[in-house]
């Protein structure tokens, strides 16, 4: 245990000494000195979060610039998922802010926050998908963000263009055969990437994966994962995700932010990072 | 510390684990409880010659009620009667239903409505379900007149009291993610609600409505009693006229259908919800 805590402590000092070494991550992402540093999009700002008299992570600052891909990477109950609630305004944070395209999450009005996350989508560790309702109704769910009401809650009620969208969706994650078949007749890989279409086809700015692949045997959480960034990455999403894994974290993260003891201990770009680096964390 | 590691204390405690010494607290618990059943019997007029009386007073009832009138027009009677009694249990239970789930959606907790609501609500049901069904029945009595129209009203609010608060508590159980994942992309409230919570409970509302349901046909058997439809007032008529063979064919056929109605709705609860999990 002590060994443990010693040498993740020493491999975090390292990554904070390498850090302070290298330029600011934002405008190291766009290259060029005079290029327009790209908005922020997600800016938490002193963040702590405390269940009851527990507290999980405190002072969480960080700017994550759009299009920027980020794993949130950390052992299991540092408050990953926590952390992603909070940036979501999903549960309120203790003390600190989080700015969401803009806007502060706690002051927003209920409207302005609906308007807001209309632009989010969220692919869970679950799948969490509807099961007695059709896949094509689970995609829809997806469009209620932008178009409340009654005529997303159901494939038989949705307009034609709303269905054409989220077969669309569907087609992108290659199961838009199976469209009408009733979401609890899917294997874990394929209910994952409904939950995919399902959170791509509002065409949002912002999407949050917790664990995406973590309840999928090894191949089939690669391929989730593959297919997700190669959806994301070419049309400018800002991504946030948390993973377990560290190779994942490397290979599609852009930027890595550790999350130990109830601080971000790491921040910095995948580039700079080795596997060994990451490992410390997760003791 | 060391001596707790010998065999003989290793022994004494599992010794221990058998019986249990019982504290001042709850002995005087178990003390007061067996005082409370002793008040009880007396005040019941707990007599032991009325229980060693009562087998032959039974037995002549019996005598007398047997065979049970099996009188072709006196069924055909108590048929109609008992199709009126179904008609006012499955009117009254679907009625009901349907008006539990908006009254459940404000009874459950983090779903659409504030913790006020839900305890305002949620003590509405408890008063509802407080009052037995006899006693709405009585009071719909008053209120539309005698007939099944009134049964059928307590039915409904009989229903309300208890699906109300059985499907806020289902609601309040079904899996927290799809409605987390709606959320995330902006769904209002009650989008979130019709499509991912409803549906996530729907095997538990269809389990808590067929159980309804069996309550309706067994509290609907006795509305009669007061005058409010159904085949009671042949039980009541029956009895006041020393008609005991009627009487008992009654009660048999009251058997029957609560029986019937009991299989049938356990057959669909395993075939609609077993199917689906
Ligand atoms: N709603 C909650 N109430 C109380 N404690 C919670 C709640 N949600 C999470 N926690 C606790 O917060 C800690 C962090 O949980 P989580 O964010 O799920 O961690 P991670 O995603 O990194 O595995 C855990 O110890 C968990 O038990
Ligand atoms: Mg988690």
């Amino acid at each position: 245990m002590r060994d443990t805590l010693s040498s993740t402590i020493s491999s975090v000092t390292d990554l904070l000494l390498k850090r302070q070494a290298a330029p600011d991550v934002l405008t190291e992402q766009t290259g060029a000195a005079f290029a327009p540093v790209s908005p922020v999009e997600i800016e938490a700002r002193a963040v702590s979060k405390t269940f009851g008299a527990t507290p999980i992570f405190s002072d969480v600052s960080f700017r994550l610039a759009r299009g920027e891909a980020t794993a949130l990477v950390g052992a299991n109950g540092t408050g990953k998922s926590t952390l992603l609630r909070c940036l979501m305004g999903l549960i309120p944070t203790s003390t600190g802010s989080v700015h969401l395209l803009g806007q502060q999450t706690d002051e927003a009005t209920g409207r302005q926050m609906r308007n807001m996350r209309a632009q989010v989508g969220l692919v869970s560790q679950k799948h969490n998908l509807v099961p007695r309702l059709s896949v094509l109704s689970n995609v829809l769910h997806g469009l209620l963000g932008k178009h409340p009401g009654i005529r997303h809650w159901s494939h038989s009620l949705a307009p034609q263009s709303s269905r054409e969208t989220a077969i669309q969706a569907l087609e992108r994650v290659g199961l838009a055969d199976f469209a009408h078949r009733r979401a609890d007749r899917l294997s874990g890989g394929q209910s994952q990437r409904v939950a995919i279409a399902r959170a791509i086809v509002g065409a949002p700015k912002i999407l949050f994966a917790d664990e995406p692949c973590a309840s999928l045997d090894p191949s089939a959480g690669e391929d989730v994962m593959e297919l997700f960034f190669r959806l994301v990455r070419d049309e400018n999403v800002t991504v946030v995700f948390t993973s377990h894994n560290i190779e994942h974290a490397l290979k599609y993260g852009d930027r890595v932010l550790g999350l130990a003891q109830g601080r971000i201990q790491l921040d910095a770009t995948a580039a700079s990072l080795s596997s060994a680096d990451l490992r410390g964390l997760y003791d | 510390m060391t001596d707790n590691a010998s065999p003989w204390n290793e022994r004494a405690r599992f010794e221990l684990a058998r019986f249990e010494r019982p504290s001042a607290i709850s002995f005087l618990g178990y003390a007061l409880g067996l005082v409370v059943i002793f008040w009880c019997l007396a005040g019941v007029g707990f007599s032991v010659e009325k229980v060693a009386s009562a087998p032959p007073r039974f037995a002549d009832f019996a005598a007398r009620a047997f065979p049970p009138n099996l009188d072709p027009q006196v069924l055909s009677r108590l048929g109609w009667k008992m199709v009126e009694t179904l008609q006012i249990a499955f009117a009254g239970a679907v009625i009901g239903v349907i008006l539990s789930v908006p009254v459940a959606l404000l009874a459950a907790k983090g779903l659409i409505a504030g913790p006020w609501v839900n305890q305002i609500v949620r003590t509405g049901l408890s008063f509802i379900r407080a009052v037995p069904d006899i006693a709405w029945a009585l009071v719909f009595v008053v209120a539309v007149g005698l007939g099944p129209f009134a049964g059928m009203l307590a039915i409904v609010i009989d229903t309300i009291g208890f699906c109300g608060r059985f499907f806020a508590d289902d609601m309040e159980a079904t899996d927290k993610g799809p409605a987390e994942s709606l959320t995330a992309t902006g769904a209002r409230k009650l989008d979130v609600v019709a499509c991912a919570t409803i549906p996530g409970s729907l095997p538990a509302f269809i389990s808590t409505s067929l159980f309804a349901l069996e309550k309706a046909v067994r509290s609907s058997t006795i509305l009669g009693l007061v005058g409010a439809g159904g085949i009671g007032i042949e039980l009541k008529v029956g009895f006041d006229l020393f008609d005991y063979p009627t009487a008992m064919t009654v009660i048999l056929m009251i058997a029957v259908v609560v029986i019937g109605i009991e299989l049938v709705s356990g057959w669909a609860r395993t075939k609609i919800i077993g199917e689906q999990r």
